[in-house]
């Protein structure tokens, strides 16, 4: 028993390095994201902006929490997500797993850009300033939309994907470092931005009916991100199979 | 050694290389990471003396005057360590008041004060509606009696 699952698990794993089925498998999971990734932030939405109640300093102006943290914590998801991917496909030499990547990196400095600028937006009412250069939690967040854009631009400069594949995993891969930099900003450094105030161990500093909707939109958009991602990838894969017999059929299936 | 063994090593020393410069690094400007000092830091005499830097913490209760009619105000900040008196002209962020962060960015005078240019808020990480805030000032009150 444990070995035909073993046997099964192993197969899978091996069927997720082929274009073709990967191709399916997206396109099968991006409506389930969809729909789901939509009633969650419909849900997140009303519960942030009609159910929270205001706060006792900031008034309504706190809402935009419900942008920034689920936008600041995909952007630092999506990095992991497509340094993880590239190291995959660098070492076992997979080209799925750079096409994954490849997904990822646009969705990563968009949520990067997202959080910059909700915070920005925040930041000249309740700090008095958009920006501050010297901050050590601005800054990283910036470097890491830096490191997406980078990752890009170095992909476009080859003509060769194949090379492209290698020494963007390079430069992917030494970014990580800048992750647990941003996460940990406010606490090696002082910063004009906050502490944590739910990625720590202790409890929330935040109150239950203003957190529940904090939550659901965190899923929420993990889970719009989870079908855009899709969507990107099955993309990729065309771009990387368009002359593979399997496409061919796939487009005579879908003209007919 | 197969390739595939050696893209493995190579990826592991390349993690470990650049954890360690990165470490070294970030220690090597540990002074300038910081966006401010703290009043004990300035009474230590680790802040700059001529020129202008940030003085960080919280603004101490009932210790916010206002110049009738202008924009001049002073106040205390205090890390609960030491204090320090700051003279400030100009618009304050909302957030600005008793109780609360504060960062200010200026110079020393020579009667160890702080002449601020700009005070910028901080806000802490607390989120809560104004029912709470009241209940927890009033048990705090009741904790001071």
């Amino acid at each position: 028993m444990t070995v035909t699952l073993r046997v099964r698990f192993v197969r899978w794993f091996h069927q997720l390095a082929s274009p073709p089925y990967v191709y399916r498998l997206a396109g099968q999971l991006a409506p389930w994201f969809a729909v789901t990734a939509g009633l969650l932030l419909l849900t997140g939405t009303y519960g942030g902006l009609v159910l929270a109640p205001a706060d006792y300093l900031q008034g309504d102006g706190f809402r935009i929490i419900y942008v920034h943290v689920p936008s600041a914590y995909l952007s630092m998801l999506a990095y992991i997500i497509m340094a993880t991917s590239a190291v995959v496909g660098f070492i076992w030499r997979i080209k799925m797993a750079h096409g994954l990547a490849v997904s990822a990196a646009p969705l990563g400095a968009s949520f990067t850009l997202l959080a910059l600028v909700t915070g920005g937006i925040w930041g000249k009412p309740m700090w008095g300033t958009y920006w501050q250069w010297a901050d050590a939690r601005l800054m990283s967040e910036l470097l890491l939309l830096f490191l997406f854009a980078g990752y890009m631009v170095l992909r476009a400069s080859f003509d060769d994907r194949e090379k492209a594949d290698r020494v963007s995993a390079i430069l992917a891969a030494v970014g990580v470092i800048n992750i647990p930099i941003i996460h940990y900003s406010v606490e090696w450094w002082s910063t004009l931005h906050q502490g944590p105030t739910i990625a720590k161990l202790d409890q929330p500093s935040i109150t239950m009916d203003m957190l529940s909707p904090l939550l659901v939109m965190i899923l929420g958009f993990t889970i719009f991100f989870a079908w855009l991602l899709c969507k990107r990838l099955q993309g990729e894969i065309l771009n990387r199979e368009g002359h593979a017999r399997w496409v061919e059929k796939l487009l005579e299936e879908i003209t007919r | 050694m197969t390739p595939r063994r050696q893209r493995m090593i190579l990826i592991g020393l390349m993690a470990v290389g650049v954890t360690i410069s990165a470490a070294l690094a970030l220690r090597a400007f540990q002074e300038n990471l910081l966006f401010f000092f703290s009043p004990t830091q300035v009474a230590a005499g680790e802040a700059p003396n001529e020129r202008v830097f940030r003085l960080g913490g919280m603004v101490v209760k009932d210790s916010i005057e206002r110049e009738p009619g202008s924009l001049t105000l002073s106040f205390v900040v205090t890390d609960y360590a030491h204090s320090m008196p700051v003279h400030y002209t100009g618009v304050l962020p909302d957030l600005f008041g008793e109780d609360q962060g504060v960062v200010a960015r200026g110079k020393l005078d020579d009667q160890g004060g702080f002449v601020a240019e700009e005070i910028l808020a901080k806000h802490d990480e607390n989120y809560m509606p104004p029912e709470v805030a009241d209940a927890l000032a009033r048990a705090e009150e009741a904790a001071s009696q």
